[in-house]
């Protein structure tokens, strides 16, 4: 608002001018990397099948239902666990918080279909559990209860053990950007440090919880492995059997754009609840001290985190371990080695260029905040919500579209044929990417640029620097914690992506995720657990870089 | 920015060069393959020592690999489509992305309702649709057809994976057009009637919980059952306490599906995609099938492999596949109505 008023006190030639030189490539760019879910929502227009009747009868509803279920769960789900690892390591003093600050984030590197497997493989009627529990109390089957994993509660427990990292990173860069005087002032009015979570602190991180459990919520929309093997009809499962059992592509692709407009109305009511909020703070930017935990409290605390970890990380990861032992002597070196580079390349190459573009759009929307902006950089971000497969088949149309066209005419023109340009080379893949994990970098980058007040763009500004420089000396600096988070997000789950992957890549392309996926979906957990486990371990990596990019402040601030 | 080592240089080199689609070699064939690396890879390593022919290959869902087809039109670089069920393939022709491949070779070695009656596409290596059981719990003589598995005595006894896996579809589609939509609609909600837990998991699932006595009987492919054999460890402990039993032997056949492959209308490389084909239903691949993925051989005249061989032999469904493919939608939609999630 501020920044509206004052644009318009500048003389007009020069307002044009900074508005053409934002405005204009973050518009193009919104609108490119919109092609693909407007293609998909493109297939509402084009008449509805008799197949819908079918689905409307008998399965829709149960779809819809389960869906809801799963991201109501989910989503309390990433909540709890999220919220409570950010407090515990960000605003408190715990044994072991150092090493729990990072080592929280390792859920992240697990695709949701691999600890889905993992976790069956334990609990499951035949898995080593409650066959241990048979044996040791003479139970046969339908003896005893216990709950079964392959179920929706499971596919909650899955997701939400996996997703929790989205709202734990994002809650905790917030919290510790708090300024302390804002939260003393709570406390010296009488809080307590509860009511001060509650009541400040919380509220305060609202975008970023927000941004964080929509990230969550959207992932769990598209995720399609992990619903499919528990045998949960969700929405994606909806999707996948019209196109491949029913061979209804199209159809498919109206269940998929019906799904994005429901995600989208999400967005807008979000933002509408909370139109008139701030979230920044005046006061100067000094870190919280941190609440010390002695005794049983340090202990309970230490306990609390290890149990997530432990859930989240160590166990799938230990049977992953062993699994991945039992094969190791067939395994080829060199091959997998090739495997692990060109993931590694491609996940560095997609989260670069995903953090680019969202701080294009973010800083546009934030220089210019008006309706067209707003939403163009809101639709471009939709494909997080989309499963894979489908983004994909929005990128194949026009890429292949535009080849054809560009070889018709230079067939037609020159009676020369320039095939397929682009369709199945890496750039329509890093493409396809960068339309999926947008929402990733992009909510990361607007959350952090949600806490630095505008009048600190208002004074840069008034002192003769231009938006670029804006932008390059206060805000960037301001914002390494989120900038970093943005691009660790992106190449976690770049690492992880599978069926975009899948179906976009070049000939003799393979990532870690693909060989992973295909012997897992043949049923070869054994065999998937080490180019799981390489997945697991490269996103180890980037998780320390930048924690410690992340976190580098604190160590002079203690 | 410095690159700090030169493997990152090298990498960085790989994928720029890929970065934007790169010209044809002479002999090679494009392959986009709905079998997984692992269970093909092997077989075409071999028919490149033999023939000097490099293979390029994407693997990758049907549906999905069939979308990119289209979606290329004449320019893709695919010669050639491998699926690893009938219905696929049958799409891919109603599509108008295959061309005929006429090869008297493969017209005599492939029987004639495991291809294209036009020549389209042939079937290379089949799977057949059995019944698992547990060894101690039932005994052979009460098993008979797929149809006597709705009877009321195998209540909560009857493992099953979810109605969307292709081969329940294909086998729904395979009772359609030999039995009738009726039939087939009787027969899913019998089915469902009987489930000892709601569908879930793989088929390595309902063998495993058929061991562990969660289930008396499954519908599993068979190779599923002979991996776990060749496993070792605990999936062949559960295996062993499990037995296969190919049902329908007095009437229809055991429900078969097969694996095949076609030439793309775009293909650049039809000779070398010919030569492929041929290789595949050739002896050594055929052999290669069984032996290394537990598949029946699609000739006649090529013995399955001891493993297989001890299972016993069996009739198959003689129903043409290409209807699978046809009335795959239609048996989707019978298992939507008998409510088989």
């Amino acid at each position: 608002m501020e920044i509206a008023t004052r644009t318009q006190a500048l003389p007009l030639s020069r307002r044009s001018r900074a508005n053409l030189g934002w405005r204009v490539p973050m518009l193009l760019t919104a609108g490119v990397i919109a092609v693909p879910v407007l293609v998909i929502v493109g297939s509402l227009f084009q008449g509805f099948s008799p197949v819908w009747e079918h689905l409307l009868a008998t399965v829709l509803q149960d779809y819809v239902v389960n869906s809801l279920l799963l991201m109501l769960g989910v989503g309390v789900g990433t909540l709890a666990l999220g919220l409570t690892s950010a407090w515990l390591t960000a605003m408190c003093d715990f044994p072991g918080r150092r090493f729990f600050n990072w080592a929280l984030l390792l859920p992240m590197a697990i695709p949701a279909y691999i600890i889905a497997y993992t976790y069956t493989g334990i609990l499951d009627y035949a898995g080593p559990v409650q066959s241990a529990l048979r044996a040791q109390f003479g139970w046969g089957y339908g003896d005893y209860y216990f709950p079964a994993i392959r179920s929706l509660g499971g596919a909650i427990c899955m997701l939400s053990l996996v997703l929790y990292p989205y709202v734990f990173l994002l809650a905790r860069v917030a919290f510790r950007e708090q300024s302390t005087a804002v939260l003393e002032a709570s406390r010296s009015l009488g809080k307590g440090p509860w009511q001060t979570l509650f009541q400040v602190a919380l509220p305060m991180a609202r975008p970023a919880v927000v941004a964080g459990v929509s990230l969550a919520l959207m992932e769990t929309l598209a995720d399609y492995g992990t619903v499919a093997y528990f045998g949960v009809n969700a929405f994606t499962t909806g999707i996948f059997r019209t196109w491949y059992g029913l061979g209804e592509l199209q159809t498919a692709a109206q269940l998929a754009a019906f799904l994005l407009l429901f995600v989208f109305t999400l967005f807008l009511l979000e933002h509408y609840s909370r139109r008139r909020l701030r979230f920044h703070h005046n006061s100067a930017r000094q870190q919280p001290g941190r609440i010390v935990l002695e005794g049983w409290r340090g202990g309970l605390a230490c306990a609390i985190a290890g149990f997530i970890l432990l859930a989240g990380f160590l166990l799938p990861a230990l049977q992953l371990g062993q699994w991945a032992l039992e094969r190791w002597g067939d395994t080829d070196l060199s091959a997998f080695s090739r495997l692990v580079g060109s993931s590694f390349g491609l996940a560095a190459m997609a989260a670069a260029a995903c953090l680019l573009i969202a701080l294009l759009l973010g800083y546009g929307k934030r220089l210019h905040p008006g309706p067209v902006e707003n939403q163009a950089a809101r639709v471009s971000a939709m494909g997080y919500a989309v499963p894979g497969t489908v983004i994909a088949v929005g990128v194949l149309i026009p890429f292949a579209w535009l080849d054809n066209r560009i070889d018709g005419l230079m067939r037609e023109h020159f009676d020369i044929s320039t095939g397929l340009l682009l369709s199945g080379t890496l750039t329509a893949l890093v493409f396809a990417y960068v339309v999926r994990f947008l929402s990733v970098s992009l909510q990361t980058v607007e959350s952090g640029l949600a806490r630095i007040r505008p009048s600190i763009d208002e004074s840069a500004r008034s002192l003769g620097l231009r938006p670029l420089a804006v932008l390059r000396r206060i805000h960037l600096p301001m914002l390494r914690g989120s900038l970093a988070t943005a691009l660790l997000l992106v190449f976690v789950d770049v690492l992880k992506e599978l069926p975009t992957t899948l179906i976009l890549r070049p000939f003799n392309f393979n990532t870690l995720a693909v060989r992973a996926h295909e012997l897992a979906s043949d049923e070869r957990l054994a065999d998937a657990a080490l180019p799981a486990l390489a997945i697991v371990l490269i996103g180890l990596l980037p998780v320390i870089l930048m924690n410690r990019t992340a976190g580098a402040h604190e160590p002079q601030q203690n | 920015m410095r690159f700090p080592s030169p493997v990152l240089r090298r990498v960085t080199a790989v994928l720029a060069s890929a970065l934007l689609a790169t010209s044809a070699l002479a002999s090679e064939v494009n392959v986009y393959s709905a079998r997984q690396e692992a269970l093909i890879k092997p077989i075409l390593d071999r028919f490149t020592e033999e023939s000097g022919i490099k293979v390029n290959l994407i693997t990758g869902g049907g549906d999905a690999l069939l979308t990119r087809l289209r979606s290329e039109g004449r320019n893709s670089p695919a010669d050639m489509l491998l699926t690893v069920d009938a219905g696929r393939l049958y799409r891919a022709r109603e599509a108008d992305v295959l061309q005929p491949l006429h090869s008297d070779f493969l017209k005599k070695v492939v029987p004639a309702n495991l291809r294209d009656s036009e020549d389209y596409w042939y079937g290379l290596s089949v799977r057949a649709r059995v019944i698992a059981y547990n060894r101690e719990r039932v005994k052979p003589e009460e098993l008979s057809t797929y149809e006597a598995l709705t009877d009321p005595s195998w209540k909560g006894r009857l493992c099953i994976r979810s109605s969307g896996n292709i081969y329940n579809q294909s086998l729904v589609a395979g009772m359609i057009a030999t039995e009738g939509a009726d039939a087939a609609a009787s027969w899913a909600k019998g089915i469902v009637a009987n489930f000892a837990r709601p569908p879930q998991g793989g088929d390595r699932d309902q063998i495993k919980a058929v061991a562990a006595g969660q289930c008396d009987v499954a519908l599993v492919n068979s190779y599923y059952y002979g991996a776990m054999l060749q496993s070792g460890g605990e999936e062949e402990a559960a295996a062993n306490k499990v037995a296969l039993f190919f049902p329908n032997q007095d009437g229809r056949g055991t429900h078969v599906n097969v694996s095949g492959a076609g030439i793309t209308r775009a293909a650049t490389h039809v000779a070398e995609a010919k030569a492929l084909i041929e290789f595949l239903a050739g002896e050594e691949a055929q052999h290669w099938y069984a032996e290394r993925n537990n598949e029946y051989p699609v000739r006649e005249d090529i013995e399955p492999s001891k493993r297989l061989q001890s299972w016993g032999e069996f009739e198959s469904d003689s129903v043409d596949v290409t209807d699978l493919g046809r009335l795959n939608a239609e048996a989707v939609m019978i298992m939507d109505r008998a409510n088989w999630k």
